[in-house]
């Protein structure tokens, strides 16, 4: 018994070491880039744009606004996309009995599946080829906010499809019951009762555009200015830290930038959990 | 007997069978629902009792690969040709686990109505508080209608569910082992209130517990899966009958608990 005893010991000891070693780097990394960034972050730094040229002056209110912009148009392209996607694979395929549209939605689904696991830059590759050259719309926030969709709707038609699946199918045969048909009843039931958990999943993919770099890189453009329409190209806050480090001597900038995308990824998050949370205490 | 004959039928089905896929899961089955009566289908797990109660509001037209053969008639219109939307209307369902929607009390009543063109805010809640009433829930629950279906106790989410059910004004009301999630006492008031409901509705109840046919039923279908394992009706009759001198000897032997 003894024996046991210690074996389980030593397995729990190495188990929290090996946390405590996760939770450690993850500290430092943030850490590091606090203690470095946060002294150069004041309100100037938010409210002026960057100077451009070597020396890497200036704040970042333009990267703020174009990261605003690139959350709020990819958005509005890939949800809509994306939540009808899911909702026609959870509600509505899986009661079809023709085999070549079950053969296309086994496809479709493959295909979600490998876009998910595809790298960025690739997306950045197709938005460049077809948006910025052969459709002609330049490097713009209209260029990159498609590629961006393209990046993140394998994302909300994965978590959409979770929340779908997680309502209890009761709701759906109650509905079903009272004389509703298929579309009123994922209207009006499912998709309430799974509003949390999509919002979750766009929570997610609004935290992938605000930290993607390379997709933008070759869509956007880099411009420093305040974008002033669609057409206007910009770059990142995630972009403009990229600049800062490689293209400037401001080191010390790009440090404080990272630092309040970090902060505004730890906040996204955060955001998240406080969501997720309230899902699992209102259905336990 | 006489008396029987003289009942009107609410529900029948004729020659019945349905297949998933190839798999014959109800073999033939013919069966007449009083009107105004409660009728309880039992028979050991698997005999196909709720594929049956599932076929009179077509509930199994949800899932893929099921097929029919056969007719089943609502007032002696064939089901199968009618808009289902219309049927549902007709043919309520309650089911076994408590399914309120994450919904107000209120919104959960009016779900029904408000679907089929009721929108005048007092309207509903005249029929919110009927429904409520005759599901014996509005006294509970007055005050809080404004409240979550969810936050109810289990015996009281299924009366919700009936109310839910009732209003819509159904003929029928189908409903798939109401009370196997429920303590004794809640399902005791859900029988008394089935008792009080068949003076406006027919209703058809699928019941792992024998008790529960003996003591709310007034007809008692029993179901037997055969050698290929597809659900035959063996016997049908008022429930004393059943109970005390059934006249196929698989019935005995079920209702004596030899078996199932």
């Amino acid at each position: 018994m003894k024996k046991r005893n210690a074996a389980q010991n030593t397995a729990f000891g190495v188990f929290w070491l090996t946390g405590a070693v996760a939770v450690l780097i993850m500290g430092f990394v943030v850490g590091y880039i606090m203690v470095k960034g946060l002294p150069g972050i004041t309100a100037d730094f938010f409210t002026t744009s960057p100077r451009g040229g070597l020396s890497g002056d200036g704040g970042i209110y333009s990267t703020i606004v174009t990261t605003f912009y690139m959350i709020v148009v990819t958005l509005v392209f890939a949800t809509p996309l994306g939540v009808g996607a899911a909702i026609y694979l959870t509600e509505y395929s899986s009661n079809i009995d023709n085999k070549a549209i079950c053969k296309l939605v086994s496809i479709a689904r493959f295909g979600i599946e490998t876009l998910a696991g595809v790298p960025s830059i690739i997306f950045g590759l197709f938005g460049y080829a077809l948006f910025v050259s052969a459709l002609n719309m330049g490097f713009s926030i209209l260029s990159a906010s498609l590629a961006g969709a393209c990046l993140i709707i394998p994302v909300i038609i994965r978590t959409t499809e979770e929340a779908l699946k997680s309502v209890p199918q009761g709701y759906r045969e109650g509905s079903l019951a009272l004389g509703a048909n298929r579309w009123e009843t994922t209207w009006k039931v499912v998709l309430p009762a799974a509003l949390r958990g999509i919002s979750t999943g766009i929570l997610l993919s609004a935290g992938r555009i605000v930290s993607e770099t390379a997709i933008f890189f070759v869509t956007l453009g880099g411009s420093y200015r305040v974008p002033h329409s669609l057409m206007s190209g910009g770059r990142t806050m995630a972009l403009h830290v990229y600049y800062l480090a490689m293209e400037t001597r401001a080191f010390d900038k790009a440090m404080s930038t990272a630092a309040v995308l970090v902060a505004l990824i730890i906040i996204m998050n955060l955001t998240i959990n406080t969501i997720t949370s309230r899902i699992s205490t209102k259905q336990g | 007997m006489e008396a029987e004959r003289a009942e009107k039928t609410r529900m029948m089905t004729e020659d019945y069978s349905l297949f998933y896929g190839d798999f014959k899961a109800l073999n033939n089955i013919n069966i007449k629902i009083p009107t105004n009566k409660i009728t309880a289908f039992i028979g050991p797990s698997g005999c196909g009792k709720s594929t049956l109660l599932r076929s009179f509001n077509r509930m199994n037209d949800l899932i893929p690969g099921v097929t029919t053969a056969g007719t089943i008639f609502l007032d002696g219109r064939n089901v199968a040709r009618e808009d289902v939307v219309e049927l549902r209307k007709k043919v309520g369902m309650v089911f076994q686990r408590p399914n309120p929607f994450p919904k107000s009390i209120f919104d959960n009543v009016a779900y029904g109505p408000r679907l089929h063109g009721t929108k005048n805010r007092s309207d509903l809640a005249v029929i919110v508080e009927k429904s409520l009433k005759r599901a014996a829930l509005w006294e509970e629950v007055k005050d809080d209608l404004h409240k979550s279906g969810m936050s109810l106790s289990g015996g009281q989410q299924q009366r919700l569910c009936i109310a839910r059910a009732i209003a819509i004004e159904p003929e029928v009301i189908l409903m798939d082992e109401p009370a196997s999630a429920l303590d004794p006492v809640a399902t005791l008031k859900i029988e008394e209130l089935m008792n009080v409901l068949k003076r406006n509705y027919t209703i058809a109840i699928v019941t792992h517990n024998m008790q529960q046919a003996g003591r709310v039923s007034d007809y008692t279908a029993f179901m037997l899966t055969d050698e290929k394992r597809a659900g035959n009706l063996i016997e049908l009759g008022p429930t004393k009958q059943i109970f005390t001198t059934p006249s196929d000897s698989r019935t005995e032997d079920y209702i004596s608990g030899r078996f199932g």
